[in-house]
């Protein structure tokens, strides 16, 4: 058939997999590595709750087709926590009830990341503009922006601003 | 999407074998932004995706002889981070920008979305009042052209079927230069332009306008250089007089449809204001004195 | 519960902000959603579903499709049985289970663009995909009307040929498209109009909006060869999907277990079924189990909407202000099948206000859309968006401030509702007052800006509902609730049991059962969980205290009357027995010597929910060249009762709040000259994003906390989406200069308006 295997390093551990050319990286994650954190609400890249972070870029899962992966560094939700040790969003997420239903959550979540990764200090339109590409829902985005910066802040050992 | 050969060629030359093989039923796959959404919405049906990021530059930039190289596969967000291209072509990396949302930006390139050959493509009316030139391998070597004779028609490029879009090149700046773009979408991040408009000039030392290139997407089946909107502002200061004839010579340009993103009442007079709006832009960034970056509408 | 039956306000746990108990699970990627389920030799499914807007199915031939390998079953309509019919208590509203069966599967016609026609199962998406290509559905099509007004039309296209319009007398001689006529009205309203000091009127309308929950429909359903059957899914009531389910396929209730997933949103439109019973039809013809997820376009093309609206509105009012009357007739699309909550927009239309002379005419009107759903405050937001405009224009007209206005017909306790009721625990007024001093309403202008002011109401109900309280052996505490939880239930159950308990809300969990294990519940919807569940839980956590009271007492064999329960511990005040206090801990474990395991399950049907009012202020300006809107301040007011977890409430607000903002400004259905709906994606179904909006101030107003409830809970979760339609076109009709009455706002409509199109 027109599937191969593919290698990649998923959350630092190598993976193999099957992927075709009909087959988006999400679908291979999800359906492949039974890594579900990672959700679809669109299939088009129009939503971001499928947001990954791939040698350092983030992307739409759905927007990669899997045998692209080959050799790549993929980090997911899964991976966000450091053996149980929540990541600093996560941990903000929580306090700040930034989550009701939590479907665009890991998204959110991946998307916060890669921009703190580059910019540990954003501003709230910043932040907005960054995570304009991961729709929520429930929350209006008020805590959710709250939660980002806050945890830029403990990133950066700061004051809470409050 | 069953059974999609997805193949990753290292050269140029297998990209176009692979191609001819392929028979018509081959996709060249850059950042797949476009595509993967065809293929999972049942309206593109390839047999074969060719991924021609394997293939050497081509999803990189580089400068040449004072201008630039962007490979047709470079991503948005390496176009970003690109400092040079940055100060060098403002309105070029701000259009590359708006196209979709940071993750899209991670992976869209501008081959693909001249490629793609939507009329509402952000990057493209930018390319053409840059005069960026579009460098394009094929079976009997590399021929050139200008990014505004590549796109025919909605969907549709005069491409050849063998043909590979390999990479964009943007001129060395002359000094007191400035390019803009700017689109019109209802909400602030995520839409399609319901109207774009890109202007680039040339400023003399006092301040006047020796050449101006001035390009409108989203009104027309291709996006257009609209040459008598660059007329009007060539010899002029900027003044109330040639802006308002900028705006004429675009609104008379503008041949839109009604559809669900906008009207051709709306559209038509909207370009006009986004053309003399970029215009401006353009003549505080060819000044030096430009503060605003990435602004929408 | 009765009335007065308020324990003292220095609670330990309500009103504080604790971590949610499911929250690690939703920041690490744990949490199940409907699509995460897999089972061993589980099939994909997939459905075929009309390309057209209306139309007879002539023939259904899958037998290709039979012979492609990997199908395993094929079905459509002619597999569902739903017997005799009769109508589901849904929520909010009643559903006709003729309808949603044919909604899930179609009959002997489509009704819409994306009805579902049959449905494969098969070992790979792949197979599933070609599978549907190869079954051949030959259609007659139909003309098709999707319009509200033109589906009114003499001559317009009919739908149903049995659809004889309901409350007319005497019955009609012919179908029409209009289901139902609904009259409510009170005094004498022509004479007020004839001494009105003013009189405004307007025609308002509204475009279909979709509750953009970001996940899609899911389902996994398992046929056993005993007849027994599970449902994984994800919905805003596992009850609901079982008896729906079970009547659609004619199962007993008992052979049907349905597991809850998490749910990712749903604002109501998840209080229907769509694949359920397709699935498991699909898995009783192959004995493997079939999951079934919708695509986006799937949710867009074949799930609810919310209707549309046409409205016309006329006001009567003194020149001091006092509105005397009302007239209005609201038109709302019902989608393919009969069912708007046309009639609880004439309900709410004018609940914040005391007019003593109403006069409502309500249609439910058929057309070739997808059938509606419940969404958030279902059928208030249009209703408010014209009453609202209205109240505005009259504020304009007498130069009165808008929020004066509204305290000066505010509805109080006592009045009667339109619909029969009597106003009780309201803070309406409290809430107009709260934002008349809060520094957003104070603030200037800048210019090129302008505000808009807009109330909403919405009933909130109780209902049916169970919770348990199992107290484990090392002394914490379980609460197994009955409802999904879909924004944070599962923290404030834990809170009030905590609460109730004595105990810290480390030490309480809580769980989401399946219909196996809880007694009945009706949905997660009408804002009715930390109502109704909360008071079930409440009830449960009274028992467990009063049963470890009673242990307590036998311990020392002392009268029950001595024993206090405080903070987790019993202490006995007999002071002829010196005894140590006896912790939960202590009690927990020796519960072997007492009697056995310490639990309690209560089942009621809540009654005594309270109403809430909303107030919302938006501040936006306009590109005049462009005829695009940013709103730059908004704030929400509302009256809550009393909040169980503030931050929770409070993102109930602002979560409203932009899902209004999102309606009033570019949300919108679509439809091109075919009847095809030309949107049917996020890209061009144009949600909020986080870069169109600003903060969301709130203010959340506990003046009044409902005595019926425990802990004083009223439901908060709808209110806020019925002010900011016309908060927002308010604000924007200032900046424009004259009122806009056709949503949603976009850049095209305004500057059209502004004269500049």
């Amino acid at each position: 058939m027109s599937r191969t295997v593919v290698n990649a390093i998923v959350n630092g551990e190598p993976v193999a997999f099957l992927g075709g050319g009909g087959q988006s990286l999400l679908d291979a994650l999800r359906d492949e590595l039974r890594l579900t954190g990672t959700k679809e609400g669109c299939g088009t890249g129009d939503c971001g709750a499928c947001s990954v972070i791939v040698d350092g870029r983030l992307v739409c899962a759905c927007l990669m087709l899997a045998p692209e992966a080959e050799g790549k560094r993929i980090e997911t939700i899964e991976g966000l926590a450091d053996n149980g040790h929540l990541h600093p969003l996560q941990h903000q997420f929580l306090e700040q009830a930034a989550l009701q239903c939590g479907f665009c959550t890991p998204g959110l979540l991946m998307a916060s990341k890669a921009l703190l990764d580059r910019n540990p200090d954003p501003t709230e339109t910043e932040v907005r503009y960054w995570l304009a590409g991961n729709i929520c829902r429930c929350t209006g985005y008020d805590k959710v922006v709250r939660a980002v910066m806050d945890a830029a802040a403990d990133l950066r050992q700061e004051e809470k601003p409050r | 999407m069953s059974g999609v050969e997805y193949i990753s060629p290292g050269t140029v030359a297998e990209a176009i074998s692979a191609l001819q093989a392929a028979g018509g039923n081959g996709r060249l796959l850059a950042g797949g932004t476009d595509l993967l959404v065809q293929m999972r919405g049942g309206r593109a049906k390839p047999k074969v995706v060719i991924d021609l990021k394997g293939i050497p530059g081509i999803a990189a930039i580089r400068e040449e002889a004072g201008g630039f190289i962007i490979g047709a596969a470079a991503s948005g967000a390496l176009i970003g981070e690109h400092e040079g291209l940055r100060k060098a072509w403002p309105g070029v990396v701000e259009a590359a920008n708006l196209i979709g949302s940071t993750q899209v930006q991670g992976r869209a390139s501008l081959g693909g979305n001249l490629c793609n050959a939507s009329p509402a493509a952000d990057s493209v009316p930018a390319l053409i009042a840059a005069g960026a030139i579009c460098v394009i391998a094929g079976p009997n070597g590399q021929r050139e052209a200008p990014v505004e004779t590549i796109q025919s028609g909605p969907g549709k490029t005069t491409l050849g079927k063998d043909e590979v879009l390999m990479a964009f090149k943007l001129p060395k700046r002359p000094a007191h230069s400035g390019d803009a773009y700017l689109r019109l979408i209802p909400r602030t991040e995520m839409d399609i332009a319901v109207v774009g408009a890109a202007v680039s000039v040339t400023l003399d030392a006092p301040g006047k306008c020796i050449s101006a290139r001035v390009s409108i997407g989203a009104v027309a089946p291709t996006a257009l250089l609209v040459e008598t909107a660059g007329s009007a502002l060539v010899g002029s200061s900027f003044d109330d007089v040639a802006l308002a004839n900028l705006e004429a010579a675009v609104a008379v340009a503008c041949k839109p449809i009604s559809d669900k993103r906008g009207t051709i009442e709306y559209r038509t007079k909207v370009a006009a204001v986004l053309a003399r709006r970029a215009a401006l832009i353009a003549r505080d960034r060819a000044q030096g004195s430009d503060r605003a970056q990435g602004a929408a509408s | 519960m009765s009335d007065g039956n308020q324990p003292p306000v220095d609670f330990k746990v309500v009103g504080q902000r604790p971590i949610r108990p499911d929250g690690v699970d939703k920041v690490t990627g744990r949490a199940q959603f409907g699509a995460d389920f897999h089972l061993p030799g589980m099939l994909t499914g997939r459905i075929k579903r009309s390309p057209h807007a209306h139309a007879r199915i002539v023939s259904i031939d899958a037998s290709a499709a039979e012979k492609l390998p990997g199908v395993k079953a094929i079905v459509t309509g002619v597999d569902l049985d739903v017997g005799a019919g009769g109508d589901i208590e849904a929520g909010e509203h009643a559903a006709a289970m003729k309808d949603v069966a044919a909604n899930v599967l179609a009959g002997d016609k489509v009704f819409y663009q994306g009805h579902a026609v049959a449905a494969v199962a098969a070992t790979s998406p792949e197979v599933a995909a070609e599978a549907l290509d190869l079954i051949v559905v030959t259609y007659e099509i139909l003309p098709h009307v999707i319009d509200v007004d033109e589906a009114m039309m003499p001559g317009a296209p009919v739908l149903h040929d049995d659809m004889y319009t309901k409350g007319v007398t005497p019955k009609p001689a012919k179908p029409s498209n209009v289901a139902q006529r609904h009259v409510m009205g009170r005094g004498d309203v022509k004479a007020a109009f004839a001494s009105a000091g003013v009189v405004i009127e307007g025609r308002y309308t509204t475009a279909a909006v979709h509750q953009g929950y970001i996940e899609p429909h899911a389902c996994v359903a398992s046929w056993g060869a005993d007849g027994q059957s599970t449902i994984w899914c994800s919905s805003q009531g596992q009850f609901l999907v079982r008896a729906m389910t079970a009547r659609i396929l004619n199962l007993p209730l008992s052979d049907l277990k349905v597991i809850p997933a998490e749910i990712g949103g749903g604002f109501g439109g998840k209080t229907t079924v769509y694949l359920e019973p397709v699935a498991l039809a699909l898995s009783r013809k192959c004995g493997r189990p079939v999951k079934l997820v919708m695509s986006r376009e799937e949710v867009f093309l074949a799930s609810g909407p919310t209707s549309g609206a046409s409205m016309d509105i006329k006001l009567a009012a003194t020149k001091d202000g006092k509105i005397t009357a009302a007239e209005m007739e609201l038109r709302y699309q019902a989608g393919a099948f009969a069912g708007s909550p046309v009639n609880l927009g004439c309900m709410t239309a004018f609940a914040c206000y005391d007019v003593e002379n109403l006069a409502l005419v309500g249609l439910d009107v058929v057309s070739n859309r997808p059938k509606v759903a419940a969404y958030r405050a279902p059928g208030a937001p249009m209703a408010a968006f014209a009453v609202e405009s209205a109240i505005d224009d009259l504020a304009r007209k007498l130069d009165m401030d808008p929020i004066d206005l509204r305290i000066l017909n505010a509805v109080k306790d006592g009045a009667k509702t339109v619909y029969g009721a009597t106003v009780r625990y309201s803070a309406f007024i409290e809430t107009l007052e709260a934002v008349k001093a809060h520094p957003h309403y104070k603030a200037k202008l800048k210019p090129g800006q302008a505000r808009g002011v807009a109330a909403g109401f919405w009933f909130n109900i109780g209902g049916e509902s169970s919770a348990a309280v199992h107290v484990d052996e090392d002394g914490g505490a379980t609460v197994v609730s009955s409802n999904p939880d879909i924004g944070g239930s599962r923290a404030s159950m834990a809170m009030m049991a905590a609460e109730t308990l004595g105990l810290p809300i480390e030490r309480v969990r809580c769980t989401i059962a399946d219909t196996t294990s809880i007694g009945f519940s009706g949905s997660t919807g009408g804002s009715r969980v930390t109502f109704a569940t909360g008071m079930a839980v409440v009830e449960a956590a009274q028992k467990v205290v009063a049963d470890l009271k009673r242990r307590a007492a036998q311990t020392w064999e002392c009268d029950i009357a001595h024993v206090e329960w405080r903070d987790g511990v019993a202490t006995c005040l007999d002071p002829s027995k010196n005894v140590k206090p006896l912790s939960m801990k202590v009690l927990a474990s020796k519960s072997a010597k007492t009697g056995g395991p310490i639990a309690a399950e209560v089942s009621l049907n809540a009654q005594g929910a309270a109403a809430g009012y909303g107030v919302h202020v938006c501040d936006l300006e306009i590109d005049a060249e462009t005829g695009r809107t940013t709103v730059v301040r908004y704030t929400a007011a509302q009256d809550v009762g009393r909040a169980i977890h503030p931050a929770y409430v409070e993102g109930q607000l602002q979560g409203g709040a932009a899902q209004g903002v999102g309606w009033a400004l570019n949300e919108e259905y679509v439809y091109n000259k075919q009847g095809l709906l030309d949107n049917a994606s996020f890209l061009d179904y144009r949600m909020p994003v986080a870069s169109d909006l600003p903060m969301i101030d709130t203010i959340l107003v506990e003046a009044k906390p409902n005595p019926r409830h425990p802990y004083g809970a009223k439901g908060v979760g709808e209110v806020p989406i019925v002010p900011p339609l016309a908060a927002v076109s308010n604000a924007v009709s200032a900046l424009v200069g004259k009122r806009m009455t056709a949503l949603p706002l976009s850049p095209v409509s305004v500057l059209a308006a502004m004269g500049k199109g």
